[in-house]
């Protein structure tokens, strides 16, 4: 069926880069014809991500045949590969499932406040995907500054003075992060040799004592540059305000940023620093642990004092990446996978809830006039020619029942981001809660704060969120705001999505239980003479 | 060579992290910049130090590695380059933009009450 199906690997990476190339050569009032395209390569990527993911799942549990691509068919410490896992394929589908809804909400307006969204929107793409499938510390680093880049023009995207502002803190932050992992990267090489992820895994546990030192440095630089991006405390200050200037669909779309921070800090974690590490094994591990506790401290405080639903979705944000971090710690100190594996589902349902409270936000604090005043605003101040092919701004199909439909789709975020019943986010917490108390070993206190906090951070979300629903779904007079339906559906999507988790969560649950064990590899076994002497 | 080489690495780092920590957006971008030709410096030196070195072999034959430089921190260098100026170049824009909105050059867009 597919011609050459060895090099779908890489398809995910040059779909996108096409579709934003091919985009710069129109004017931007082609906007009917750049949307189409936009949409069409964000659902090619999606079934090629879908793909990617049923030949990840058909690989052997430890992931014994992993699907790899070398550009330029180059051998691999020298050239550069593309990896396919089952990690992987997660975090591709997972942008794949943030992108289709955050384009079908922009087309109902956003894209038209500002040049070129659609293809920035694409770039952002390349660089998610190319950073989630890469093998190399290098490239890493390029798709890193490649989706970064992107983001830096999509935060702006709609212009103003309080996004400019966010920006600048944003970019300033981020330049400096990316000097961190410069020098992480060429510590890494200077002291190993090789940038190669699965060459450099196999040298961990030989490194002479000198250089594991340096070793360690560079692994720390780099680690501390994807913990700026992951928003661990108290590298996190920009996040709040620079999550809460984007435009909506761009916010949505954010939702997922802070994850590739996370997914490199996991990919990079047990890869390096697993049990089979030697003298490294589990190094990072109480930073974590303590840096993630604090995150999800901060993000509750932050979510109880916030005044407006955009803080307390930032701060959200911040929650559910401190969560995974400490799970992460917890499974690198030693703990049991399941944990991992319970995180990883929470990852899923959390960035799906996160992501429909940022598209809902706008919607639901909209002032008379609606969009369509918002925008000629904007068209005012750019100076915009309007002599477009499509009607009018804030034209298009209103829904009706407003606030009854606005106010089930934030009833149903705050259950998911609560982790209350029946939504998916329960379950990735009673497994995380299972997995820290009732695992192989007896928990210790740690265990306990980790599960306190896990609890506070659900209660102090639904307190927040709940206010926030008050105010604005039962003590208002106005009357309702317009809203489109093309801004109601993306929303809807994206909780249609978090209910069929919950109703498939067992084979959900499975999945990322095989992932969690193909991350986490058993410790290798030793033989008994040696495991004596080494003992004290 | 290795302390004139570690001196200008160290000093371009640190008036570039103490600029960065400055109030004025020019400060942080002047900062930032010192920063990343620290950074330069150092991925260069982590592919060791040799004079008079090229980082190319020839073709054919056995040939001794020790002779030649390693190509591969060159070729790091200049990706590393040409990113971070390009990444400067926004940041300038949004600089000047920043400027242009708020009427002033601070960080945080006023200026803070004395």
């Amino acid at each position: 069926m597919i011609p050459a199906p060895e090099h779908l690997i890489i398809a995910p990476i040059l779909i996108p880069f096409f579709a934003g190339a091919l985009m710069l050569i129109y004017d931007d009032r082609q906007r009917r014809a750049k949307l189409a395209i936009s949409l069409v390569s964000a659902l090619a990527t999606l079934v090629c991500a879908l793909e990617l993911l049923s030949r990840a799942k058909a690989q052997g549990p430890g992931g014994a045949e992993l699907g790899l691509y070398r550009l330029g068919d180059w051998l691999a410490p020298w050239g550069i590969v593309l990896v396919n896992d089952r990690l992987s394929a997660l975090m591709l589908v997972l942008t794949g499932l943030l992108a289709l809804p955050a384009l079908v909400y922009a087309a109902a307006g956003w894209h038209r406040q500002g040049p070129h969204f659609h293809s920035l929107f694409q770039f952002l793409l390349m660089g998610l995907n190319g950073a989630f499938l890469t093998g190399d510390l290098f490239n890493l680093f390029v798709f890193f500054e490649l989706l970064l880049a992107a983001s830096y023009g999509l935060l702006l995207h709609g212009g103003g003075q309080l996004r400019v502002r966010a920006g600048l803190h944003y970019i300033a932050v981020n330049l400096t992060g990316s000097a961190l992992f410069l020098i992480g990267v060429s510590l890494v090489y200077g002291a190993s040799g090789t940038l190669n992820m699965a060459q450099l895994a196999g040298l961990v546990p030989d490194l002479p004592e000198g250089r594991r030192a340096l070793f360690h440095a560079g692994a720390a630089l780099m680690g501390l540059a994807f913990l700026i991006k992951a928003g661990i405390w108290p590298l996190s200050f920009w996040l709040p305000t620079a999550y809460m200037a984007g435009a909506a669909p761009v916010a949505a779309m954010f939702a997922i940023m802070t994850k590739v921070g996370l997914y490199v800090i996991l990919r990079l974690s047990f890869l390096l620093f697993g049990a089979g590490a030697g003298a490294s094994a589990g190094f990072g591990a109480p930073v974590l642990i303590a840096g993630g506790m604090a995150t999800i401290l901060f993000g509750v405080i932050g979510i109880l004092a916030a005044q407006g639903l955009g803080r307390i979705a930032a701060h959200l944000v911040l929650v559910s990446s401190g969560t995974i971090l400490t799970a992460a710690g917890f499974v690198l100190a030693g703990a049991d996978s399941a944990i991992l594996a319970a995180a990883l589902f929470y990852l899923l349902n959390s960035t799906l809830a996160t992501s429909a409270l940022f598209l809902l936000i706008e919607p639901m604090s909209r002032e008379e006039g609606g969009i369509a005043g918002l925008l000629a605003l904007t068209a005012d101040a750019y100076g915009l020619d309007e002599r477009e092919e499509e009607a009018a701004p804030g034209a298009g199909l209103a829904i009706p029942g407003t606030l009854s439909v606005l106010g089930l789709s934030f009833g149903a975020c705050a259950l998911a981001l609560a982790g209350l019943p029946p939504l998916a986010g329960f379950l990735g917490k009673l497994g995380l809660l299972q997995g820290l108390l009732a695992g192989a070993r007896a928990p210790d206190a740690l265990h306990w704060v980790f599960a306190a906090l896990l609890l506070g951070a659900g209660l102090a979300t639904l307190i927040g969120l709940v206010r926030v629903g008050v105010q604005s779904f039962w003590a208002v007079d106005a009357p309702p705001p317009r809203v489109l339906a093309l801004e109601i559906a993306p929303v809807m999507a994206l909780i249609g999505l978090l209910v069929l988790l919950s109703l498939k969560a067992a084979p959900a649950l499975g999945y990322m239980q095989q992932t969690a064990r193909a991350l986490v590899p058993p410790p290798p076994v030793v033989a008994p003479a040696t495991a004596t002497e080494v003992a004290p | 060579m290795e302390i004139v080489l570690s001196a200008a690495i160290g000093i371009l780092a640190a008036s570039g992290v103490w600029l960065l920590l400055r109030p004025r957006t020019f400060q942080v971008i002047v900062g930032l910049c010192l920063l990343s030709y620290a950074v330069n410096l150092f991925i260069f030196a982590m592919g060791r130090l040799m004079v008079g070195v090229p980082p190319i072999m020839p073709r054919g034959g056995f040939i001794d590695p020790t002779a030649y430089a390693d190509p591969l921190p060159q070729a790091l260098v200049l990706t590393a380059i040409v990113i971070g100026f390009a990444a400067t170049a926004l940041f300038l824009v949004v600089l000047i933009a920043a400027r242009g909105l708020t009427g002033n050059d601070h960080v945080d867009g006023k200026e803070p009450e004395a």
